[in-house]
């Protein structure tokens, strides 16, 4: 059966359905990573989008219980050229035509993904209609042309937390938004910690020593606008207490965890679509350590007083060349964003740039010269990606420390 | 930071005649290389005992001898020229043997010429079998289960240990040369002295079979600011057992998990660094048991190889050239990238489409020959195919090795219609 995506400037590209049928609208994307599809789907900073893979051939290695960033994918629909038929990996649990197929996401294949992807540079992301339903074009179009978008509207009510809760205690992963993830598979995230990678058969690494568990008694507070879990698993691996608290907490909610630190998290859709969190963000700064993730950094300079901007097309993919302002080091990194921080606008406050794109020199890192805050725009907790930055929770574990320390 | 103005004149050594196992992918990096440097300024030496390449075309360097790449010869070549500095790793292992054995001799000392892209210490650390294992585990990596052997009677002695069937592995040789399996003490004696005679300084690892495993090699860059990156993951569709060089392999990697491909780039960052090449590429491989995951390092070529050619060609990133670039003192950053021209060479590249390499045998030219596959080259050529999707680049590649074959299920093989022939499955050898 055809399906079809249309876009708001006419342009309609055909597919092949896998058989779910249905029709969502979202703003038409692409992720270059070649690996790390399950990851991606479950992204809950995907909401509202529909995202194109630029490598061909997707379902590989199968699906599995612990590849997810959230509960259930969050993708509007997932395009690709060619979806594999069998997975051809000891650990699969299943195939991924069967898992969309669970999690009712609209899927196409046989798309001709190149030409949709340098469509989308040239032009720019733009408002989509996928449907595996209407055959008419013109009609589909319209829908296109009609649909919300996400400029100023708020996707992170979808995907935030309905209360505060700990994490990693054995618990349900009690993520819900306001749309509830009924059938919530794949249960209680767990991190594939050592000694699971090891049952697993995961060689174990030499992972950076920053990231060597010490017992600390450290609490961090996470600011859940559509957190991915290995935020989460990470932060716990580092040995932190983690409370989850969703997107609407006031900051007085917030400190009355007592805090170590503070975590914006990532999250779906433009920052200037959730005043209420920037008004809270700005009540926090100067009081407690914060980490600014993604969309966590645009609040924060939200918070500051600047501007965000959106990006042509966004940068998403896991192999954006990021260098490090002090040491003029580069790192790999995995990215997921369509906005980005305004650095002109925050110029008299005491915010400087840390970190660049070394693809568009556009605003990677952004750190407060005078209270312990910093922020960056990629995903240091990877996933799909690269660890190449894995020491900024070390950074943050570290900087918690010292603010403990200071305040003794 | 900026290229060394404190050197003037590099030599480079090339990879000599064409044989089973090096074959014309070191001219490609060689000429790259050659062009690279003299566009910096630097007076370039070439030494090639092969007329049938580009890179000893006149204009390739200043200095071209075309004389046999042996150490006698290098020596009077680096007493009459006195260079600065030698680049080794863009010829291939004659390259790497040559400039060990002038650096052993004091050779290298005595004029005073240093080895850039990769120091002595790190070409040792990665051809030494015994250095290689102990520089693993100290990195935490897991080597399948090895003892190092100078006599048939030691190597009896560790196949006991070992256990069979096990590989046998010379060291500091290219394509597998006298490496082979073993898979009873029987025909162990012979095949571990072959095995001796074969490796330059007599050594031969006795390995634990990891024969059915996932075979994986990552290229990798690195440069003198210790900015790491992956150029490209590169999957065999042989497995372990059977050497890459005569394998059908594929790029990207495509049954990993994002996961599991991580762990394994990490892996290669690691090895990189604790092997010390210092700027430059490296070919780190690497087995996966296709049951549990469990990842074993089988070895790295602090060098440029035959997987950078292909690499290069998969990708649109000129391994060589920058290798080169970054061997005389630039970082990756300050590098512009070949293909977009306004973004930097550090970055990892990621493709929309599928590559594959088939290698090209022709055992109807060695009469007696034994056909069977194994750790030691076979194959004389390759060919590579570009497709949208796997299927299309394997059938492609097919058709690129003119033995009058249209894919992997064609059954008009030229002069048989035996169906038992055709039972035994791909139709390479024609």
């Amino acid at each position: 059966m055809k399906g079809f995506i249309a876009l708001e400037d006419g342009t309609v590209f055909e597919g092949k359905s896998l058989g779910i049928e249905g029709e969502k609208e979202g703003e038409i994307v692409f992720n270059t990573s070649m690996a790390g599809y399950q990851e991606i789907m479950t992204d809950p900073s995907y909401k509202g989008q529909i995202v194109t893979m630029t490598y061909p051939l997707i379902g590989n290695y199968g699906v599995n219980a612990e590849d997810v960033e959230s509960g259930s994918p969050k993708v509007e629909g997932f395009i690709a050229r060619e979806f594999s038929k069998i997975a051809s990996n000891f650990r699969a649990q299943d195939d991924l035509l069967h898992y969309l197929k669970k999690h009712n996401i609209i899927a196409l294949e046989e798309v001709d993904t190149r030409a949709l992807t340098k469509h989308i540079r040239v032009r720019g992301a733009m408002k989509a209609v996928i449907s595996t339903m209407d055959q008419d074009i013109t009609c589909l179009i319209n829908k296109a042309k009609e649909s919300q978008g996400i400029m100023g509207r708020d996707l992170v009510k979808e995907v935030t937390c309905d209360a505060p809760y700990v994490y990693g205690e054995g618990q349900r992963s009690e993520v819900r938004g306001q749309r509830s993830d009924k059938n919530l598979e794949l249960t209680t995230p767990t991190c594939p910690d050592e000694e699971q990678s090891v049952k697993n058969g995961v060689s174990s690494f030499p992972r950076p020593s920053s990231l060597v568990p010490l017992p600390s008694d450290l609490r961090v507070v996470v600011m859940d606008f559509g957190v991915k879990l290995n935020i989460l698993r990470l932060l716990k691996k580092i040995g932190c207490h983690v409370i989850v608290v969703p997107a609407h907490a006031k900051a007085e909610e917030v400190l009355a965890q007592s805090p170590d630190g503070v975590l914006l998290s990532n999250g779906p859709g433009d920052p200037e679509g959730i005043p209420y969190a920037i008004g809270e963000i700005r009540k926090l700064i100067g009081k407690v350590p914060i980490f600014g993730i993604c969309l966590g950094q645009q609040l924060l300079g939200l918070a500051y007083g600047g501007r965000t901007y959106k990006l042509k097309f966004g940068h998403r993919g896991a192999n954006q060349p990021i260098k490090e302002l002090a040491t003029g080091k580069v790192y790999i990194t995995s990215e997921n964003h369509g906005f980005a921080v305004d650095l002109d606008s925050i110029k008299d406050q005491p915010v400087r740039a840390t970190h660049i794109n070394l693809n568009d020199n556009t605003i990677e890192g952004l750190e407060h010269e005078v209270y312990p805050i910093f922020s960056v725009q990629y995903h240091p907790e990877a996933s799909p990606g690269p660890h190449d930055s894995y020491g900024l929770f070390a950074k943050f574990k570290d900087m918690m420390l010292d603010f403990k320390q200071m305040r003794l | 930071m900026p290229k060394r103005t404190d050197i003037q004149s590099i030599l480079l050594i090339g990879s000599g005649p064409i044989v089973i196992g090096q074959a014309c992918e070191f001219d490609y990096s060689g000429s790259q290389a050659c062009k690279a440097l003299r566009e910096e300024g630097y007076k370039v030496i070439l030494v090639n005992s092969n007329p049938a390449t580009i890179m000893t075309d006149p204009d390739m360097a200043e200095r071209i001898y075309v004389e046999p790449l042996i150490p006698e010869v290098l020596e009077e070549i680096i007493r009459v020229e006195r260079p600065d500095t030698l680049l080794p790793t863009i010829g291939g292992q004659t390259a790497l043997n040559l400039a060990t054995i002038l650096s052993e001799r004091g050779v290298l000392g005595k004029y005073n010429v240093e080895l850039i892209g990769a120091n002595y210490k790190a070409i040792k650390k990665a051809e030494d079998r015994e250095e290689f294992k102990e520089a693993m585990e100290k990195i935490n990596l897991e080597v399948p289960r090895s003892g190092l052997a100078y006599t048939t009677e030691e190597a009896k002695k560790v196949a006991r240990e070992v256990g069979f069937p096990l590989i046998i592995r010379p060291s500091y040789t290219l394509g597998g040369t006298g490496a082979s399996v073993a898979y009873n003490i029987d025909e162990f004696e012979l095949l571990a002295q072959r095995g001796l005679e074969s490796s330059m300084i007599n050594e031969i690892l006795i390995e634990e079979s990891v024969i059915g495993w996932k075979e994986f090699e990552l290229e990798v860059m690195r440069d003198k600011k210790d900015n790491v990156v992956i150029i490209c993951s590169i999957e065999n569709l042989d497995p372990m057992g059977v050497h890459t060089g005569d394998s059908i392999t594929v790029a990207p990697a495509q049954t990993l998990t994002d996961k599991e491909y991580q762990v394994m780039r990490d892996a290669a960052i690691s090895i990189i660094r604790e092997i010390g090449v210092e700027t430059g590429g490296s070919n780190v491989q690497f087995a996966v048991n296709p049951d549990n995951g469990r990842m074993v390092v089988i070895e790295m070529n602090p060098r440029v190889s035959r997987s950078s050619a292909l690499a290069s060609k998969a990708t649109g990133f000129p391994i060589a050239k920058i290798a080169a670039k970054l061997a005389i003192g630039y970082t990756l950053d300050e590098i512009p990238n070949d293909i977009t021209k306004k973004t930097p060479a550090s970055f990892e590249p990621t493709i929309d489409y599928c590559v594959v390499k088939i290698p090209r045998f022709t055992f109807e030219k060695f009469k007696g020959a034994d056909e069977t596959l194994t750790v030691s080259m076979k194959s004389v050529g390759e060919a590579m195919s570009i497709g949208r999707t796997f299927k299309e680049a394997l059938q492609k590649g097919c058709r690129s090795l003119e033995t009058g074959v249209f894919g992997i299920a064609d059954n008009r093989l030229p002069g048989t219609n035996d169906p038992e022939f055709i039972k035994k499955g791909f139709p390479f050898c024609s």
